[in-house]
């Protein structure tokens, strides 16, 4: 299968209050793909995230989604390219005073005309899929962390989104919840084929989903890699790149020590 | 054990060359005896070579390392230059990590202290900006109520209800506290009608005040959402924060406070009347009393409020709430930020009513 863009984004420029954090970067992620951000800490890899999906206005560019730009869509043309998408964020985000069905139930709710029986199979089946099903009547709080990522997760996919944004997914999990959130994301992405954008710097998870990353570098105010992580690894020319793969600490840090 | 020897400074000049001997113990404590001195003898002589003699330091930590790098990083004519002899090899190399003149304190930015003026301007700019983020606030507040009364099945009457138990019903202890109190106190200073209680325009202020911690609440409850991303979460589900959280809150808070109001009233009356039954009034005599002092006119009157106070209590609360920044910190300010802004609505919008009731002849 050719490789088809489902995301675009062309010359955009990002940053705070006259600090600019990424000059003029393109990239485009294709349908279907587990595409991974990263970088280190402060090269604004969750900022980019949040611009893709309309959180934030870029000082310059455009964020193609399937076709329509989201910097400059407003009300219903927004709220359609909105419709393709679901985010799940660092914290989850889970509604606290909502059990984990309502939480599901709510976008259903909101934009669908659907009955109730009906709403709350589809939630149902929802939380089935990240493996909640039986903690339904559940408050967030009453969840543990990864839990909250999957139910977040599935609320993210409640109207069936080709695009799932994830921020920072295994942040503050252990290694194992957080090999089995990998597990989830390629099992959603191989038999739903939805196309996953995903924030991180955790290796582990890198290797164990990503098709293709691209790096951010807060040096450079760009994009300084880009491709198969594995591949990367091993051939890059570039020493950050390198380091950040083999995680070993910066050249310059070592040029001090030495 | 011996006392460790102080740190201590001496100093002469020989043959044009001023020479100042340290001795001791040179650590975080005991340089504060001569770290002044030190540089008040290398400024008094500006224009010599300066040779500090370390030979007789017996310790030396980052502290007294510190001090030497201040000696020797002040800007002095070449001619003049300071150098320090005789420093224990170990502590030489940690005296070697440092350049002293990297160390220069950069020159303070002279930060440029604005015009009288200037200050005020910009003061009025601040102020200018936050009228319009109320303004806008005020205008989505206000097109999202109008949408929910022309699409009322789209209102998410589960939150309604939920925020009206918290707004109504956990508020009835403290109105109830409240208003029996001051029935009783009005009573006891009886000479005072019960007009002046009367059904009629205090009741409305203090039920806003009691209500004031919904406000807070409310603040408190959306900045937390805030924080925790769900306001994004509902962004970037398409869903307008405005209408979803603060309509329902706004609705719940006006379809409490008159029923408040109401309890409120009913609750002063009973006190007083407890109290006139403790002077042997019989109560027939007092309701007969409140009946011929107070009229619907004084209920209305009263009841006018409530609607405004509800919309400026929750409104005000919510808005706070929406521009919660980030941080720890930044949810107690939001909530604390929202009762002074309640507070001060509610004066200067209880001096308009004053006005127009006087106006009207109320």
């Amino acid at each position: 299968m050719p490789a088809e863009p489902i995301i675009r984004v062309e010359h955009f420029t990002a940053g705070y209050e006259g600090n600019v954090l990424m000059r003029d970067i393109n990239f485009t992620v294709n349908r279907g793909e587990v595409f991974v951000i990263l970088g280190g800490s402060g090269s604004g890899k969750s900022t980019l995230m949040k611009h893709m999906i309309g959180l934030y206005e870029p000082m310059a560019g455009a964020v193609y989604i399937d076709g329509d730009d989201i910097v400059t869509s407003e009300g219903d043309a927004r709220r359609a390219i909105l419709k393709k998408i679901g985010v799940m964020y660092q914290s989850g985000a889970l509604f606290g005073s909502m059990t984990l069905l309502e939480n599901v139930r709510l976008p259903l709710e909101e934009y669908t005309s659907l009955d109730d029986d009906a709403i709350d199979l589809v939630a149902q089946m929802k939380l089935k899929l990240v493996g909640l099903d039986a903690f339904s009547g559940h408050m967030p709080s009453e969840i543990s962390g990864g839990m909250q990522k999957r139910a977040a997760i599935a609320r993210a996919m409640a109207l069936d989104p080709t695009i799932l944004f994830l921020d920072e997914p295994s942040a503050g999990l252990d290694p194992i919840t957080s090999a089995e959130l990998d597990l989830l994301i390629l099992r959603l992405a191989r038999s739903l084929h939805i196309t996953f954008v995903i924030v991180t710097h955790e290796l582990a998870s890198i290797y164990a989903v990503a098709d293709r990353v691209i790096m951010l570098d807060k040096r450079t105010k760009g994009i300084i890699a880009e491709g198969d992580p594995k591949v990367l690894r091993d051939t890059s020319d570039n020493p950050w790149v390198r380091q950040f793969f083999r995680r070993e600490a910066a050249p310059d840090t070592i040029a001090e020590t030495a | 054990m011996a006392p460790s020897p102080a740190a201590s400074l001496s100093l002469s000049d020989v043959d044009g060359k001023r020479e100042l001997r340290l001795a001791g113990r040179l650590d975080s404590y005991s340089i504060a005896g001569v770290w002044p001195d030190a540089r008040a003898a290398l400024d008094a002589a500006p224009n010599v070579p300066v040779l500090i003699d370390t030979s007789r330091v017996e310790y030396c930590d980052g502290g007294g390392i510190a001090m030497l790098v201040d000696l020797l990083r002040q800007p002095r004519p070449p001619e003049a230059q300071v150098s320090v002899v005789g420093l224990k090899p170990q502590f030489q190399t940690l005296l070697d990590q440092f350049d002293p003149v990297a160390m220069r304190a950069p020159p303070k930015e002279h930060e440029e202290r604005l015009h009288t003026v200037a200050e005020i301007g910009r003061a009025a700019l601040i102020v200018g900006r936050d009228m319009r983020v109320q303004v806008a606030f005020i205008g989505e507040t206000s097109s999202a109520l109008w949408f929910a009364i022309t699409h009322p099945h789209r209102i998410r009457w589960k939150d309604v209800w939920y925020t009206c138990e918290q707004v109504g019903v956990n508020a009835l202890p403290i109105v109830a506290l409240i208003s029996f109190l001051l029935g009783i106190i009005l009573a006891f200073q009886s000479a005072v009608p019960m007009k002046q209680f009367g059904a009629e325009i205090f009741v409305a202020d203090l039920v806003g005040l009691s209500i004031l911690r919904s406000g807070a609440a409310f603040a408190a409850e959306i900045g937390t959402m805030k924080v925790n991303e769900e306001l994004n979460a509902l962004t970037t589900m398409g869903l307008d924060p405005v209408r979803f959280l603060v309509v329902t809150r706004i609705i719940a808070a006006l379809l409490m406070m008159p029923l408040l109001c109401i309890f409120a009233d009913l609750i002063g009356i009973l006190g007083g009347a407890l109290t006139m039954i403790s002077f042997n009034i019989p109560i027939s005599a007092f309701l007969h009393e409140v009946d011929s002092l107070v009229d619907v006119k004084d209920l209305l009157a009263g009841l006018a409020k409530a609607p405004v106070f509800a919309i400026l209590i929750a409104g005000i609360g919510c808005l706070r709430g929406l521009q919660t920044q980030t941080g720890a910190s930044a949810v107690g300010i939001s909530a604390t930020r929202a009762v002074v802004s309640a507070i001060i609505l509610l004066v200067v919008v209880d001096g308009i009513y004053a006005f127009v009731y006087y106006l009207l002849d109320i």
